[in-house]
């Protein structure tokens, strides 16, 4: 483990932001074993449990926390100096960083959504959820993680995109949908498994090249912030 | 032996100019850079670690560029103003981590040299969020230091450490700069840089305002004359003891006390407590009355 990934990952957990993490993949879950325990159609509860809390909002919200904090929040305490003041190229800070908001967005999110696929359908339902959202997980982080760079409120800027930009603007201007990081995600796990329970409004090819664009361009876009990074001085 | 040269360095932030038109030659040794609050210390210090970009002119280390070049932090390290350090590590935790981030090859023994350094091994595996102000420093200095730079910058590295504190990091940065480092530090209070040695570069208002050897220009500083209000059990009586005083060049008898002009700073405040003491009067208040920052600076630049 390199010295960027431990200290980012000793950071993340060593925060108490980090406990907000829990409650919304616990309510995922909760919705999903309440719903079944009860009986409920699976195509009642499906739509808005999967995708209407778990796609819209619990992966989105989970990556826009650690994201922004994986960099963001060493930039704001100032702690990012230690970490620049080094002889290493940007992109051996930025990868590790992105990785490490990835990986713990993909587990805290696939897992709630594994569970909730299998009760609501079946293991493969579970599986597709669980992959399409680690692939999301990716593409978000970058994106977040370059917002931390590029604008001093990236948790507001991030939070608005959400949910204004996927959740309420998705809804009335199809065309939204295109640039839609969440529709991407559903795309994918609708094509590994094909159900009645997920809408896609995009093509596979589309949400295919598009993820790979975002996460590739926003981590290229980072890497580039991060060369450049200003520090304010006192008169500014 | 590393120079780091600016050329005709100026920066802007909008219509506000910070740092205007300033070239220097820094080489081993220790250099204090010194200025009032606002005058675009921290500002310059960005610029030479690579921080900043100039508006105009240029920073190099050894004629590359500070700018966009991590490279450069092979041989530079910066301790910044802003007290950020990971409250959650100890301060072993933290300067190793700073000697595996530059692959150095015996990680764990450069940053017991660090430490060492900075005689902080009692403490090293204490969290430094329960270090106190001064030890907090010296755990970023080690963390700086732990590559072994050939420049050092420091930005107010004395802020908020008592007098034994800074004589310690004053010490320690001496030790440096006489091992043929190049050490710049800033500070915006004058008596803090008392027992500096080297040379000094004053700022005032973004440009570059003095420069040159400690000592002349510590005699300007200390030759100014000094005002201070003083009241005691007895004004007259004290007044009439202070006039014969070789360092007191006047003294005003008020209603409200005694305004009292010296021509020596030490001097003056050496002698009133021993004055008093033998005319056995109690001094109540004494205050120096023009001791701003501003009034100082301005007096070097006239000077």
């Amino acid at each position: 483990m390199s010295t960027v990934t431990w200290i980012t990952a000793r950071g993340l957990f060593g925060r108490r932001r980090f406990l907000l993490l829990l409650p919304l993949p616990l309510v995922l879950l909760g919705l999903a074993v309440l719903c079944r325990s009860l009986g409920v159609d699976p195509r009642e509860w499906g739509p808005p449990v999967l995708v209407g809390l778990g796609l819209a909002v619990v992966l989105p919200v989970v990556a826009l926390i650690i994201g922004t904090g994986v960099l963001g929040a060493e930039i704001d305490d100032g702690t990012v100096v230690h970490i620049l003041t080094k002889p290493l190229p940007r992109w051996q800070i930025v990868l590790p960083k992105l990785a490490v908001a990835a990986g713990v967005t993909a587990v805290t999110v696939a897992v709630p959504l594994y569970v909730a696929g299998v009760l609501a359908s079946s293991v493969r339902l579970g599986l597709a959820l669980a992959a399409a959202a680690a692939l999301g997980a990716l593409a978000y982080s970058a994106f977040f993680l370059a917002l931390s760079l590029v604008t001093r409120r990236p948790v507001l800027l991030g939070l608005v995109y959400v949910l204004i930009w996927e959740g309420l603007l998705g809804n009335f201007v199809s065309g939204t949908k295109v640039l839609s990081i969440q529709q991407y995600v559903i795309a994918l796990a609708d094509r590994i498994a094909p159900t009645g329970l997920l809408e896609a409004s995009v093509s596979v090819s589309v949400a295919s090249v598009m993820t790979a664009l975002v996460s590739v361009g926003f981590t290229v876009l980072a890497i580039d912030r991060l060369r450049s990074f200003s520090v304010a001085g006192e008169t500014s | 032996m590393s120079t780091l040269s600016l050329t005709g360095v100026s920066r802007w932030y909008g219509n506000v100019v910070a740092v205007n038109d300033i070239s220097m030659a820094l080489g081993p040794g220790v250099t204090g850079l010194l200025g009032p609050n606002g005058a675009g210390k921290t500002t310059l210090l960005h610029m030479m670690a690579g921080f900043l970009a100039p508006s105009r002119g240029t920073v190099t280390l050894d004629d590359e560029p500070t700018w966009r070049n991590p490279d450069v932090y092979r041989r530079l390290g910066l301790v910044s103003e802003r007290e950020a350090v990971q409250g959650f590590l100890t301060a072993y935790e933290f300067v190793l981590a700073s000697a595996k981030l530059h692959r150095l090859p015996d990680p764990a023994a450069a940053a017991r040299r660090a430490i060492d350094l900075v005689e902080l091994e009692s403490a090293q595996d204490r969290r430094i969020g329960t270090y106190s102000k001064g030890m907090r420093q010296r755990a970023r200095v080690a963390a700086a230091l732990v590559h072994e730079p050939q420049v050092l910058l420091l930005d107010e590295p004395f802020n908020g450490m008592d007098p034994r504190q800074r004589l310690h990091m004053m010490q320690l940065l001496h030790t440096l700069g006489d091992a043929g480092r190049t050490i710049l530090f800033s500070s915006h209070i004058l008596e803090e840089v008392e027992q500096v040695s080297g040379t000094v570069q004053v700022m005032v208002a973004g440009r570059l305002a003095a420069s040159g050897d400690f000592r002349t220009i510590r005699r300007l500083m200390t030759n100014r004359p000094h005002v201070f209000a003083v009241r005691s059990t007895d004004d007259r009586a004290l007044a009439v003891a202070l006039i014969a005083e070789a360092s007191v060049s006047g003294v005003e008898l008020e209603p409200t006390g005694l305004t009292v002009r010296a021509g020596d700073y030490g001097a003056f405040t050496r002698a009133l407590p021993r004055i008093a003491l033998s005319k056995g009067i109690r001094v109540r208040q004494l205050v120096p009355s023009d001791e701003s920052l501003e009034s100082v600076f301005s007096y070097l630049v006239e000077a």
